[in-house]
């Protein structure tokens, strides 16, 4: 027979919550218990609330470009529950708060950074994480490193990386795929799929007909999970972190969602996208079906949403109170962390800066 | 991690070895490429953290034998052939560093450089930075770098001015075994990322050096006289020392030459280069790179500007062309060669 099947491949799609409300009492056994839902889908308007003060801090002008994460909240809550705290490495791009928060970042800490003070990413000893990644998809490749790492260290940890469907464009997403398979490092790789890379559709971003089929090539198992279901994203993670921590490899989860906000604080979506889109994707919101569980189970009310809604805003100010009380950095901080230890020349430019001219050291002009 | 050997064997038995009757020191003989070597291995051995990857560097040992035994000595998990990718090799070393290795990437040639040059540049060197000191990336990226062996075009580059551009990184360039082999060794302790280019020209001179077996360090940053003068300051670095030393072969006598290896390209030691010129009253730079934007004009510059009223003659640059590395045909057109630099130094003597 002169043609023979080298390789057939399938993807499969995961949904446990629908945006209905309604749970696949089968799929979801073993799952999340309901105390652990309650307390994540409080978490999940907490965050939502602060995304929401974020956006006006910057309308206000107190606060940088910021890019809103609404709309993607349980693909961050659900794969970072689903991952060690303290043990586990969080490899983010800058649409998952949620799961850094999670893992012990200080909530202030975003907003420092999208303050443009370098503050914001000092992870404090013992929080297992890389700060938030600018340019694009480049770093998966740590969290293959990270990853590597444990591995050679025999440390049981993985590294979970975050980054966009526009981010598997890119060519250190692949080599990141590559490094991890080929070494079968414990990375687990996450694709907030949300359909948006800025202006550029997912039909327009790539050929494929999903991006999960991506990792087939990488020989890793990879699902496509419904990303605004809590449930799903919990489910798909766990297996895969824990495969992960087992020796079983990387893997890589496409979890489908929808940016509903602007790309960031400087885009207006308005110009590139539909409306009718975004309203279709809004009846999907993560937050909304999980309240509808958990009120059509009798965990939820009116009255425990108010006096949620009430808590959170008192979370969010003291969030912006830390973030707004923090001193402006010294002007040497510029200096002091470009290297270990300051080279001379730039010991020379540290202390000359101070007089304003031209290579006099301070004692010079009577500066101490 | 396992090893295949244990520490206490000597390193590549084939090389020469005698003690030293004066010092009673143990000494090794190496060309520049054998001595980065027996340093991997003497490194490798000192802490297991350390390990080298990169493409061909294991069971082949490098396409220039860099890495020649050291899989055999430290096996897979530590000398790893990697993915024929660039940015693959440099990004996975920036997380191995994260996640508490020592690791030590090789870029093949310094033409592929390129395709590494974000994760070098973009994340490497800036994470201390970017973290306010929460994430250091420990980090040697071995280049083999420079012209004059006869390789393909992207082969023969000398770009060590756009890393030394670059804040937060390191560039060391050393020409010698000794100094490669101390260079290396403090590089593989420093605590922040350096590049560290091995001039391809001067792997395998002739003539082999004597150099310590025990482990030594030369302070990064630190250049080295190797012909004391009087008459005017050469300032050179890599397989360029070597055309210098020519070039001062064929002077009369009675001209005195003070030549300095930088050793260091960033950063550089000012203050040797400022005390020689000051000293000497001219100074000629040397580099492979090309002319405009080269580290030729840092120095120069800082050169004006410490050492004005000490110049007998403008500062001058003997370097490559502003032009594209040409293919090996015309490659010692493009290098500049002790007849070059000679006739610069007559020139600037005569200003």
């Amino acid at each position: 027979m002169p043609i023979r099947t080298a390789y057939t491949a399938k993807i499969d799609y995961l949904s446990i919550l629908d945006e209905h409300g309604v749970l696949d009492e089968h799929l979801a056994k073993d799952t999340l218990r309901d105390e652990e839902v309650l307390e994540l889908y409080q978490y999940m308007c907490r965050c939502r609330a602060l995304d929401e003060t974020a956006f006006k801090l910057q309308r206000s002008g107190r606060m940088g470009t910021y890019p809103q994460n609404k709309g993607q909240e349980a693909a961050a809550i659900g794969s970072g529950y689903a991952a060690k705290r303290g043990v586990d490495w969080l490899v983010p791009c800058y649409r998952e708060n949620a799961a850094l928060w999670m893992h012990g970042l200080p909530m202030h800490y975003v907003l420092l950074h999208w303050m443009g003070d370098e503050r914001g990413n000092q992870i404090p000893e013992g929080v297992k994480m890389t700060p938030l990644c600018i340019p694009i998809g480049t770093q998966m490749l740590h969290a293959a490193g990270i990853g590597w790492a444990m591995k050679l260290r025999k440390i049981p940890s993985v590294a979970i990386t975050y980054f966009g469907d526009g981010a598997t464009s890119e060519g250190d997403f692949h080599e990141a795929m590559n490094f991890a398979s080929v070494f079968q490092t414990p990375t687990v790789f996450f694709c907030q799929n949300n359909q948006w890379a800025i202006s550029v559709p997912r039909e327009s971003q790539m050929a494929s007909e999903t991006v999960a089929q991506k990792a087939i090539a990488y020989g890793m198992p990879t699902i496509q999970v419904d990303g605004n279901d809590l449930f799903a994203v919990f489910k798909a993670s766990k297996e895969a972190i824990e495969r992960a921590r087992a020796g079983g490899g990387p893997s890589f989860i496409e979890a489908v969602t929808y940016r509903l906000a602007d790309h960031t604080t400087a885009d207006d979506a308005r110009r590139y996208r539909d409306q009718a889109e975004v309203e279709a994707w809004q009846s999907k919101d993560p937050v909304i079906r999980l309240r509808k569980y958990l009120t059509n189970k009798g965990l939820w009310s009116d009255e425990k949403q108010s006096a949620l809604d009430e808590a959170a805003k008192g979370m969010v100010t003291d969030v912006i109170r830390a973030a707004e009380g923090i001193a402006k950095p010294e002007t040497t901080d510029i200096f002091d962390y470009t290297y270990a230890s300051i080279p001379k020349e730039l010991e020379t430019q540290r202390r000359t800066r101070q007089t304003h001219s031209l290579g006099q050291m301070p004692e010079q002009v009577g500066l101490s | 991690m396992t090893t295949t050997a244990t520490a206490k064997e000597p390193f590549n038995p084939k090389l020469r070895r005698r003690v030293d009757e004066a010092t009673g020191q143990h000494l090794v003989e190496c060309n520049l490429a054998e001595s980065v070597t027996y340093t991997l291995a003497q490194e490798m051995d000192r802490d297991d953290r350390v390990m080298c990857l990169g493409e061909d560097v294991g069971r082949n040992g490098g396409v220039f034998r860099v890495t020649d035994g050291l899989h055999a000595r430290f096996g897979d998990d530590r000398v790893v052939d990697s993915p024929l990718s660039e940015s693959g090799i440099m990004g996975a070393a920036i997380g191995l560093a994260m996640g508490g290795m020592r690791p030590i990437p090789e870029i093949q040639f310094e033409g592929f450089l390129g395709p590494a040059y974000d994760q070098l540049c973009n994340h490497a060197a800036r994470y201390r930075t970017r973290s306010r000191g929460a994430i250091p990336i420990p980090m040697v990226v071995r280049v083999p770098v420079g012209g004059g062996i006869h390789a393909p075009e992207l082969h023969s580059d000398s770009p060590e001015a756009i890393y030394a551009h670059q804040p937060g990184l390191k560039v060391l360039m050393p020409s010698t075994p000794y100094d490669a082999k101390g260079l290396l060794a403090a590089a593989i302790e420093d605590p922040d990322p350096i590049v560290f280019f091995e001039p391809k020209r001067a792997y395998r001179l002739p003539t082999r050096e004597w150099i310590p077996e025990e482990r030594y360090l030369i302070p990064i940053g630190q250049a080295k006289v190797l012909n004391e003068g009087t008459d005017l300051t050469v300032v050179t670095w890599g397989a360029t020392v070597y055309q210098a030393l020519a070039a001062i072969d064929t002077l009369p006598d009675d001209v005195s030459i003070e030549l300095i290896d930088l050793r260091t390209i960033s950063p550089f030691d000012r203050d040797m280069v400022i005390q020689s010129v000051q000293k000497t009253g001219r100074c000629l730079i040397a580099h492979e790179a090309p002319k405009t934007a080269g580290f030729g004009a840092e120095i120069s510059s800082v050169v004006q500007e410490n050492c004005f009223l000490y110049l007998k003659a403008p500062v001058q640059r003997v370097a490559g062309f502003d032009t594209i590395m040409p293919y090996y045909k015309l490659e010692l057109d493009y290098l500049p060669d002790s007849k070059r630099i000679a006739q610069a130094i007559t020139q600037t003597l005569a200003y």
